[in-house]
């Protein structure tokens, strides 16, 4: 181990191939892997889901199941090839030398082993340690993940903590021994964005503190620049390019990563001038992989009997560093092209009133203490929302989890009542009236997508069988015939092959059931609909081609969407009107523009902040939110945002920690709940510039 | 945690009076009493010279002040006869109709006579617990440990061959009633003449004419290997199947989870995973189906300590039953009663003790 050179790569994964062994068949779900790190380097990986990111972190671990196989290639840890060690040997690695970081924190730590112990336990291991000594280091490393509070914490149990603060411990228990690499899967895909961003501050900043090494998996661009400096964008099991972050982002060779930024929003993106481009078709599974080129099936730069010939091999660009790409044409095509002019369309103009809230409220009760009694506690979900939307307007719902998004839509829906305010829904007062009491025109013209595609389907029935339910149910259509006629019209809407109609869900890919979910919504001729995180659920490159769906069905329907997500990129590309919530409150409401740009709430501000941006121009003001989202349970008295707020000094008194704010309506109609004054207001400067330099090639 | 542990108790005791009020209902139905009545008076009783008995003996009164009485929150029946001899339910051979407590029941601490064994109630519940205590002891100290070990072994690695045997050897034992079993260790260890025992003492390896002995009458006196042997491993070997079955499910399930594999990649061996990390929340569920176990086994107990003639608990249940014997049977009603509902008292309490997650605040 001594002798091992720090010049040298400290994992060097060459040629490597990994299968599942199913009853079925044999699943290569990665081939011909080559990348490398050096010391001191954190290297991303990225790609759809299923292309085989983890399957590699895996496979580095040397901890791939039962069924899983390395049947190729190797891998090297600071010049020991890690496939033919004996677990003996391993065990002093795993934990010691190279540590890994998986999605989701809850189920990585040990729910019956307090946090402290459970930490301990890895120095104990590796170093010896004494008990007492250990949790020494884990006091000191929890104060490292900058956790307030290490004596509480080191007593702690997992469920005790927050989702934040779980994937701190996780963090901190990777890095008490010191590791020379640290394996991150997806860190913060199950976290909220503000939360996101504190830990990928943290992790950069330790990485760059003890000099780790990292292996940094995600499948959002955004993320990899702002914590690597090389990455490796895989398809299909395969590496398809890799080189400096700056090269793959700005002078990217090959056409799967070209597709891929084409059709995520970047700030400059815009659903009717520069609107989105998807990626034709689907995924290949690993097992229906094409002969040629993997991406060959959905890539327009295909050659046909020069691409779908035999294996492409990784090339390397010249005058680069180590910039290589597994594409046959790369010489050929003109990268500097503008992608093919989309569809430019026309802004739809706000048509009549549709949907009006006035002071909504909705409050849950809910008891507390593990087996009943416990004290009442009630949970305001909303508070006085108001706002009224418009025909062919696109109204976005943003914030974090638990800010009363979804609750404000199954009010809407008639799912739940509200407990105080009006709901004027076209011409009629519906906060009262359950879904069961509503009558079908109602319930036809107010739909809602779901978020995810996969719980909503019925599984047991055919995609064309479930449109046409729907039809009955909103009293569609006069006959047996006339129905079918109409689904299929539905499957032509929403761009699904008419032959699908005979499929089950289970036959459907993720973008494609999702298909099926609007076009049911649309069955009975929907008016308005709310779609609850739409897209969340979907991979990049489908996400581009549902939001476009959904946008093209509105434009000719004329529909009012209510789109809630806590994805801004999304949100900044397609709506018109934008309102931000915390913790139940309506904290920001104006337009796209104006949300977008200062005067921020100083909410926006640290949302928009927080947001990772796949584009090397963009200039981020860093504002990094202390803490967690308070419980809604137990709300802070004042302003809700007061726990997090670095503006709050700048508010006179204590008002802040007392008062709830006013609705201040400043130029434009647009609305901030916030104690800062107008001049301070006016005064912040806009979180995202561009250096606006040379477009990019 | 006190409210929590009041309130089941409180469950627990309207619970064991709704029970003992339909043993003391069946008990009590007129057939009975007069089977009663012929078997402590006479035989040749004519019909109404037993409705008189009865009558003379307080069983004409209402059924629920009858029940009263048997609780001790109604005053005991008092009857003068013809001669003026005054008798009556707290009357007795050595207690005086002038120095007798109005009311005497179970909550005077007189749980009554047995009429099949003439003796006080509580004497003879007191000794056939003690036996069915040591029996308890016995089969719980057998088949825990052998059943998690079981259960676990198979468990932390699914699949194997190991696992598979294991499995096997389980679901065997679970697939086997006790009174079948029991016949089949007889045979084989505890008779003179089938199984392995005349075979050993033709080779002059045993002293005796068998192994085991298939009678544990006396170890009513004094435990042995060779006379308990038997009916501990008969009640256990059901359990271990049913005890381990659980704790393997519960096992794989733990080792398929996330942090197992935190664990594993942080580098703790395989055995420390198993001690530190699994066990304690693979152990959550079985624990509980251990606690539920007792009062199961109390069944197990009725058919063992029939067969090897062991004078516990389950033997006095089935001499009370068979002979109607009120008092006795209404006793081991309350007792058995008890047993279920304080093993499930326990459970739940070991089960939030075990889960921090649900620990209370
Ligand atoms: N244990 C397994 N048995 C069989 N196939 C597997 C197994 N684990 C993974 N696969 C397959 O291997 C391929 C790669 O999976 P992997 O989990 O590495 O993808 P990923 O890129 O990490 O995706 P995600 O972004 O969804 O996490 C997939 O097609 C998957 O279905
Ligand atoms: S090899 Fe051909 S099909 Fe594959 S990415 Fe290059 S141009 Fe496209
Ligand atoms: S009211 Fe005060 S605490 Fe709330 S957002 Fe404004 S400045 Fe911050
Ligand atoms: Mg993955």
């Amino acid at each position: 181990m001594t002798e091992w050179d720090t010049s040298k790569p400290i994992l060097e994964i060459e040629n490597l191939s990994i299968s599942f062994f199913t009853r079925l068949r044999e699943i290569p779900a990665v081939m011909d892997f080559s990348c490398s790190v050096m010391p001191g380097e954190a290297m991303g990986l990225v790609g759809e889901s299923g292309c085989g990111k983890s399957t590699v972190a895996l496979a580095v671990m040397r901890d791939l199941g039962r069924n899983g196989r390395i049947t190729a290639g190797s891998i090297r840890f600071k010049g020991r090839d890690l496939t033919h060690m004996t677990e003996d040997d391993l065990r002093h690695i795993r934990g010691k030398e190279i540590a890994m970081i998986y999605q989701e924190p809850m189920a990585s730590l040990n729910p019956a082993m307090r946090v402290g112990d459970q930490l301990a336990e890895v120095p104990m291991i590796h170093r010896g340690l004494s008990h007492a000594d250990a949790m020494a280091q884990a006091r000191q490393i929890i104060s490292d993940v900058r956790l307030p509070d290490p004596d509480r914490i080191l007593r702690a149990y997992p469920h005790q903590l927050s989702g934040g603060q779980q994937q701190r411990i996780v963090i901190a228990m990777a890095l008490m021994a010191k590791p020379a690499l640290l394996i991150l899967d997806e860190p913060t895909t199950a976290l909220d964005v503000t939360v996101e961003a504190g830990i990928v501050d943290l992790v950069k900043d330790l990485g760059r503190k003890y000099g780790t090494s990292m292996l940094f998996i995600s499948h959002n661009l955004g993320l990899i620049l702002d914590v690597c400096n090389r990455l490796c964008v895989m398809y299909s099991g395969e590496a398809v390019e890799t080189g400096t972050v700056t090269e793959v982002f700005d002078r990217m060779r090959h056409p799967y990563t070209q597709a891929l930024f084409r059709s995520i929003p970047l700030p400059g993106a815009d659903k009717n001038a520069r609107p989105l481009i998807a990626i034709p078709g689907n995924f290949p599974l690993p097992h229906e992989r094409p002969r040629g080129c993997n991406f060959g099936p959905r890539c327009d730069y295909f050659e046909a009997g020069r691409c779908d010939a035999a294996t492409v091999p990784m090339d390397l660009v010249p005058g680069s560093s180590r910039h290589e790409t597994r594409c046959l044409r790369w010489r050929d095509i003109d990268w500097a092209a503008p992608p093919k002019a989309g569809r430019v369309t026309e802004k739809l103009a706000p048509g009549r009133l549709v949907l009006k809230l006035e002071d909504l409220k909705k409050y849950y009760s809910v008891s507390s203490g593990a087996f009943g009694g416990g004290a009442e506690k009630v949970v305001k979900a909303n508070e006085s929302l108001s706002f009224e939307a418009r025909e062919n307007e696109t109204l976005a719902i943003v914030g974090e989890s638990g800010c009363g998004k979804s609750t404000f839509a199954k009010v809407l829906m008639g799912l739940e009542t509200a407990t105080d305010g009006q709901i004027m829904l076209f011409d009629e007062n519906v906060q009262d009236t359950p879904i069961q009491a509503r009558n079908t025109d109602t319930v036809s013209k107010l739909q809602m997508v779901f978020q995810n595609p996969f719980d909503t389907l019925n599984p047991s029935m055919t995609v064309g069988r479930q449109i046409i339910r729907a039809l009955e149910i909103f009293q569609k259509g006069t006959s047996d015939a006339d129905r079918v006629e109409r689904m299929l019209t539905l499957m032509d809407m929403v761009k699904l092959p008419r032959a699908f109609a005979d499929r089950m869900p289970r036959q459907l890919s993720g973008g494609q059931k999702q298909r099926v979910g609007i076009a049911r919504a649309f069955a009975g001729g929907a008016k308005i609909v709310v779609a609850d995180e739409p897209v969340s659920a979907l991979d990049v490159s489908v996400q581009a081609a549902v939001t476009d769906l959904l946008m093209d069905i509105q434009r000719e329907n004329h529909t009012t969407l209510l789109f809630i997500s806590h994805d801004l990129s999304i949100v900044r590309y397609l709506s018109d009107r934008v309102m931000v919530m915390y913790l139940g409150h309506v904290v920001e409401m104006g337009t796209t523009d104006q949300v977008f740009s200062p005067p921020y709430h100083p909410y926006t501000e640290a949302l928009l902040s927080a947001v990772p941006i796949a584009d090397t121009r963009v200039k981020k003001r860093r504002i990094v939110l202390e803490g967690d989202i308070p419980s809604a349970m137990n709300p802070p008295p004042g302003c809700p945002f007061q726990t997090r707020c670095r503006w709050k000094t700048e508010v006179p008194g204590d008002l802040c920690d007392t008062d709830l704010p006013p609705v201040k309506v400043m130029a434009g109609g647009h609305q901030i709940k916030c104690h800062l004054s107008d001049d301070i207001l006016n005064g912040m400067e806009p979180v995202i510039s561009m250096a606006a330099d040379e477009a990019r090639g | 945690m006190l409210f929590f542990i009041l309130r089941r108790s409180g469950v627990m005791v309207l619970t064991a009076l709704a029970l003992t009020f339909v043993v003391f209902f069946m008990t009590n139905l007129t057939p009975n009493l007069e089977k009663l009545a012929k078997s402590e008076a006479s035989v040749r009783m004519s019909d109404d010279q037993v409705a008189s008995w009865l009558d003379s003996h307080g069983f004409t009164r209402p059924l629920l002040a009858r029940y009263g009485e048997w609780l001790g929150v109604v005053p005991g029946w008092t009857h003068t006869d013809a001669s003026g001899r005054v008798t009556g339910r707290c009357i007795g051979p050595d207690r005086a109709a002038d120095a007798a407590p109005a009311r005497c029941g179970v909550l005077q601490g007189e749980w009554g006579q047995s009429s099949v064994f003439k003796r006080p109630v509580s004497e003879i519940l007191a000794r056939s617990l003690g036996h069915t205590g040591w029996l308890m002891l016995w089969v719980m100290l057998v088949m825990v440990p052998t059943a998690l070990l079981i259960g676990v072994l198979s468990g932390m690695r699914e699949g194997t061959a190991t696992d598979r045997i294991l499995s096997t050897f389980a679901i065997a034992t679970t697939a086997t009633p006790e009174y079948v079993s029991g016949v089949i260790l007889i045979v084989v260890f505890g008779s003179a003449t089938a199984g392995i025992s005349p075979i050993l003492a033709e080779w002059g390896w045993i002293s005796g004419r068998t192994l085991f002995q298939g009678t544990a009458t006396s170890a009513m006196t004094k435990i042995t290997f060779w006379n308990f042997g038997l009916p501990v491993i008969t009640i256990a070997l059901y359990g271990i199947g049913y005890i381990a079955r659980m704790t393997r499910a519960s096992m794989t399930e733990v080792m398929t989870q996330q942090y197992i594999r935190t664990a594993r990649l942080k580098g703790v061996s395989f055995a420390q995973i198993i001690v530190k990390h699994a066990l304690r929340n693979a152990l959550i569920a079985p624990f509980t189906v251990i606690m539920l176990q007792f009062p199961w086994l109390l069944n197990g107990v009725v058919i063992v300590e029939t067969l090897f003639n062991y004078k516990g608990f389950g033997w006095t249940l089935v001499q009370a039953a068979g002979n109607n014997d009120i008092q006795l049977l209404l006793a081991c009603s309350v007792v058995a009663v008890l047993v279920v509902l304080v093993t499930q008292l326990i459970s739940d309490i070991g089960y939030v003790f075990l889960n921090p997650r649900i620990r209370l605040s």
